[in-house]
């Protein structure tokens, strides 16, 4: 099936050569970063981490996203998710080569990576999370490539492939959860210190990924013959309202316990993010966009009748994605690292190169996703199945 | 069956709740095991330290204790000044009591005790969180207390720096070596990529000396076995009162801290 990838229209080849364009750049900026170290990059002693391994967090959200899709198609048999779950599985599978890769140019000493196998630690989470990860990726291409494939020669799916299904709606769950883990078990940093980690990680994914599902799934609709209906996309839209709100929630109860509890180290994450401490104020404007962005998506998800016309839906989208994108793949990591465990705060802000690496793995995702999506369109193209018929 | 402290304190609240004890006496007992200052180690040797700020004057007492441990183990103490917060490397260095103990300053502690510094270092703790993160054993605990780091497994994740509450570690962000002042070929120098800390000075116990600190500091820093009820730090720990860093988040330091008043407050 992968040779359908390889024809395709200018409108496609376009966007296949523009992405391959940014991986490179990409690329090339990481050599340089394997050169010099990850002294290219704005982190430091204080802010050990910062945009590789946030984005990498955010990202699982997007991975596990997928399983919104799922259970209602598989377990509960919503036929309207037939033509669009596909969708979910290859954003499931461009996500997590994503985080793999974010991780992979964290790595102070990468070509050492294969330890965390060598030397398994059932105590590390990070071991588990390369171990779950791992196993999603493996999961959503087969899934993803056997139906697929069954759907091509028209037949049912291999037997061996619902249980596949059935076990990657829990594994999406785990990879969220052991992601949250990383953060939630470690002590002093009072910003991850929270046993609700989990649970927002899980809403916001299930709000920003289905909202990118339904950006793309518009996208797709727009340039090829490819339609996944408009009451599915409806139907992923009350899922991205209802997590959303869900999302929200769970931020309000963490501001409530930081601040009605008055405990310094509680409250000191939320200064800094949202007033600056000591005229430390570098993420300030982008916290509070995430929060407008948050309110305006809200005001557009809520009444249904904003959600059900299309052009404010994908604006909804878009701030849902813009909002989670800046709290968890910003805000979240760099939090919890400010102020540091002297009670001084070192700012954090990414460097050009460490930028352009960024954007190159976010590059070398969409191109794996262009290339996935094209195959699976073109496959329902030429059996003419491209049409929802919902 | 072996029962520690702890366990013994589970079962016996748990056989009073059985017996019908007075809920007030379970409660002083939980209340008690959850403080989490025992000494639960229960290994012939858990080597600590106990730093004697009182003993520490000068800058230059302060100083020729951090330099010593550079200068041994290679620490590169030239890293162009633009970098130098973000991409220091530090085993052991001198900060005030309240970047030190930012939880347990108050207001009215003298001025000249705010100003004091405390040399800061790996804490060697009991349940140290870096050890339970790190995802290849790159970084662990030796039976005899000192948290170890092996630089040829380390893969720079950087996991064990977002759990050290103590802000004990440093990673090499760039080649370390053309920023050594002076290089001792005795003791390796590291690669780029790896996190690194104080190792309590493992190679010259090895060899039957002190840390390098404690033999430069003239007696204010201490080291011992906290296991041996007559070893010196526990004499020490015995007849003063001592702070160790954190205490409520049951790392169980073995680093700690003899302050004395403001007539010590240099």
């Amino acid at each position: 099936m992968l040779d359908k990838a390889l024809k395709g229209g200018k409108k496609y080849w376009t966007l296949v050569i523009i992405l391959a364009a940014m991986s490179g750049v990409g690329v090339l900026t990481y050599l340089q970063q394997l050169k010099y170290g990850l002294g290219i990059t704005g982190m430091s002693r204080d802010v050990s981490w910062g945009f590789y391994i946030s984005q990498f967090t955010f990202l699982v959200g997007v991975a596990a996203s997928a399983v919104m899709l799922v259970i209602p198609y598989y377990l509960h048999h919503f036929k309207k998710f037939s033509k669009i779950v596909i969708l979910g599985e290859f954003l499931a599978v461009a996500a997590v080569t994503m985080c793999m890769l974010f991780i992979f140019v964290d790595m102070g000493q990468p070509m050492r990576i294969m330890n965390v196998f060598l030397y398994p630690t059932p105590n590390s989470i990070l071991f588990w999370d390369a171990t779950v990860l791992s196993g999603y990726l493996l999961l959503n291409i087969t899934i993803g490539w056997a139906t697929l494939h069954a759907e091509k020669r028209g037949t049912a799916p291999a037997s061996w492939v619902k249980p596949l299904i059935y076990l990657s709606i829990p594994w999406a769950v785990s990879i969220h959860t052991v992601t949250a883990f990383l953060y939630a078990g470690l002590p002093g940093r009072h910003f991850w210190l929270t046993a609700i980690m989990a649970a927002r990680f899980l809403a916001s994914a299930f709000s920003g990924g289905p909202a990118l599902l339904i950006i793309l799934a518009l996208i797709v609709r727009k340039n090829t013959k490819f339609d996944p209906g408009k009451e599915p996309i409806q139907a992923v839209a009350k899922i991205v309202t209802y997590a959303m709100i869900a999302n929200v929630f769970f931020i309000l109860l963490e501001i409530f316990t930081a601040f009605y509890s008055n405990i310094p180290g509680h409250m000191h994450a939320f200064e800094y993010l949202f007033a600056g401490i000591e005229g430390h104020a570098k993420l300030v404007p982008l916290m509070w966009t995430s929060v407008v962005c948050a309110v305006i998506s809200l005001f557009l998800l809520i009444p249904y009748k904003f959600r059900e016309n299309e052009t404010l839906l994908i604006i909804a989208c878009i701030t849902v994605f813009i909002s989670l994108w800046i709290d968890k793949g910003f805000g979240l990591v760099i939090g919890g690292f400010v102020p540091n465990h002297f009670g001084t705060v070192t700012e954090y802000w990414p460097t050009a190169k460490e930028s352009l690496i960024t954007l190159g793995i976010w590059s070398i995702g969409f191109l794996v996703l262009t290339i996935l999506y094209k195959v699976a369109i073109s496959v329902r193209e030429e059996l003419g199945t491209a049409k929802s018929e919902y | 069956m072996k029962i520690d402290r702890r366990k013994f304190l589970k079962l016996a609240s748990c056989t009073g709740i059985g017996l019908g004890l007075s809920a007030a006496d379970i409660f002083k007992d939980t209340v008690e095991a959850s403080s989490g200052h025992s000494a639960v180690s229960t290994a012939a040797t858990r080597y600590a330290m106990v730093v004697d700020v009182r003993k520490l004057q000068t800058a230059e007492e302060y100083q020729r204790i951090v330099s010593a441990c550079n200068k041994i183990h290679n620490i590169p103490t030239l890293i162009p000044e633009k970098d130098d917060i973000k991409h220091e490397i530090k085993w052991i260095w001198n900060d005030t009591y309240g970047h030190a103990f930012p939880d347990q300053v108050n207001y009215y502690h003298p001025e000249a005790f705010k100003q004091k510094l405390f040399p800061l270092l790996c804490n060697h703790c009991d349940h140290p969180p870096c050890v339970r993160v790190c995802p290849t054993k790159a970084t662990f605990k030796r039976p005899d207390g000192i948290v170890q780091q092996d630089m040829h497994r380390c893969i720079g994740c950087r996991f064990c720096m977002a759990a050290c509450p103590y802000g004990s570690r440093s990673f090499n962000f760039v080649d370390p070596r053309p920023y050594i002042e002076d290089k001792n070929p005795e003791y390796p120098t590291r690669t780029m990529g790896v996190v690194e800390k104080c190792t309590f000075c493992s190679e010259r116990l090895e060899k039957g000396q002190q840390p390098a600190c404690a033999e430069a500091s003239n007696g204010a820093l201490v080291f011992g076995n906290l296991n041996d009820p007559e070893s010196e730090v526990r004499k020490i720990l015995k007849s003063n009162f001592s702070l160790q860093r954190k205490p409520e988040l049951g790392t169980m330091p073995s680093v700690f801290y003899v302050i004395g008043g403001e007539e010590y407050a240099g």
